[in-house]
């Protein structure tokens, strides 16, 4: 065995030759994974397992599971005005609100069972959240779908609203976080 | 409808579970895609919808209807203004804050208390965008 193994090393060192391809597939794999520093593999896993969640839901109730609608449907337990009164808003309000409380659930318990670092705490600052949250609340409404709404469900169903919507909340996205870092504010 | 509840319930275990695994749970993840220092949250945006967009067009080609009754609908929006202005103030709090609504939802479970003031926010947010465009 260790002299089959031996053997085979040497014969393929002296059968290389210098293959120019091999250099440029070595750089290309250098910049592939500089662009995924904690690899690839929690992200896709992250990934499938949303959109088994999504498609759970579809398949056993016809319901589309998006997220950013949730904030409208709650607010019609506490304001009368005719907006969040809306039928469709009174009819989801109940299983927005599980859905919701899966997700937290479920997020829980990939804390505490899996996670590596436990619980964990944001280092962005109190002004960003708020700020940005009230951004985030006003622009998803309008829009009508958020990452999960117009990323998710949008995609999926291959609507190309969404696809126009995707494209500039990336973009728009970037830019900011771009600006907000050279502007030197960390994380 | 108690049925409805504990299925729906399932599947956000599982869409919660899958964004914490996933990291986009943690703002600071979501900057630093936003930075394009790490483009991993493109790969679970593309694997989340292709695997949804796989369910919702094959299903319903294969099952009559959902499993609890009903027949399966097309998520319909249409493209106007809105869409797009709308989209554009979210960029900008997503890029400066690193929350969207899923992923701050799902930051409760991971134990991230901050993330309560953007959600108050976002609560304040959908509720001025209701009063001025009802």
């Amino acid at each position: 065995m260790g002299r089959n193994s031996v053997s085979n090393q040497m014969t393929t060192y002296t059968n290389y030759k210098y293959n120019p391809m091999k250099k440029y597939l070595f750089v290309h794999n250098i910049l592939f994974w500089s662009m995924f520093p904690l690899g690839v593999f929690p992200y896709i896993v992250g990934g499938v397992l949303i959109g088994a969640g999504v498609g759970h839901i579809y398949i056993t109730t016809g319901l589309h599971a998006t997220q950013s609608s949730f904030f409208s449907t709650t607010l019609s337990y506490f304001s009368k005005r005719p907006y969040f009164q809306q039928k469709q808003y009174l009819d989801s309000r109940g299983w927005r609100l599980t859905f919701a409380l899966g997700v937290i659930f479920g997020a829980l318990i990939y804390t505490i069972t899996l996670s590596p670092e436990g619980f964990f705490t944001t280092s962005v600052q109190w002004w960003r959240l708020a700020l940005g949250g009230f951004l985030v609340g006003f622009g998803t409404r309008l829009s009508k779908g958020c990452t999960s709404g117009h990323g998710i469900s949008g995609l999926g169903s291959l609507s190309t609203t969404s696809l126009y919507a995707v494209i500039t909340f990336l973009a728009v996205g970037i830019l900011t976080a771009m600006i907000v870092q050279a502007l030197g504010v960390i994380p | 409808m108690r049925i409805k509840h504990l299925f729906v319930f399932t599947g956000g275990l599982l869409f919660g579970f899958g964004l914490a695994y996933g990291g986009m749970s943690k703002q600071e993840i979501v900057l630093s895609f936003l930075q394009l220092k790490d483009l991993g949250l493109l790969l679970l945006l593309g694997a989340s919808a292709f695997v949804t967009a796989l369910v919702i067009n094959l299903v319903p080609k294969v099952l009559k209807g959902p499993f609890l009754g009903g027949k399966f609908k097309k998520r319909r929006r249409t493209l106007n203004k809105r869409t797009i202005i709308g989209a554009v103030i979210f960029g900008v709090g997503w890029g400066l804050s690193g929350q969207c609504p899923g992923s701050a939802i799902a930051s409760l479970g991971v134990g991230n208390i901050p993330v309560l003031i953007g959600i108050a926010s976002m609560f304040l947010g959908a509720y001025i965008m209701g009063r001025i465009f009802a």
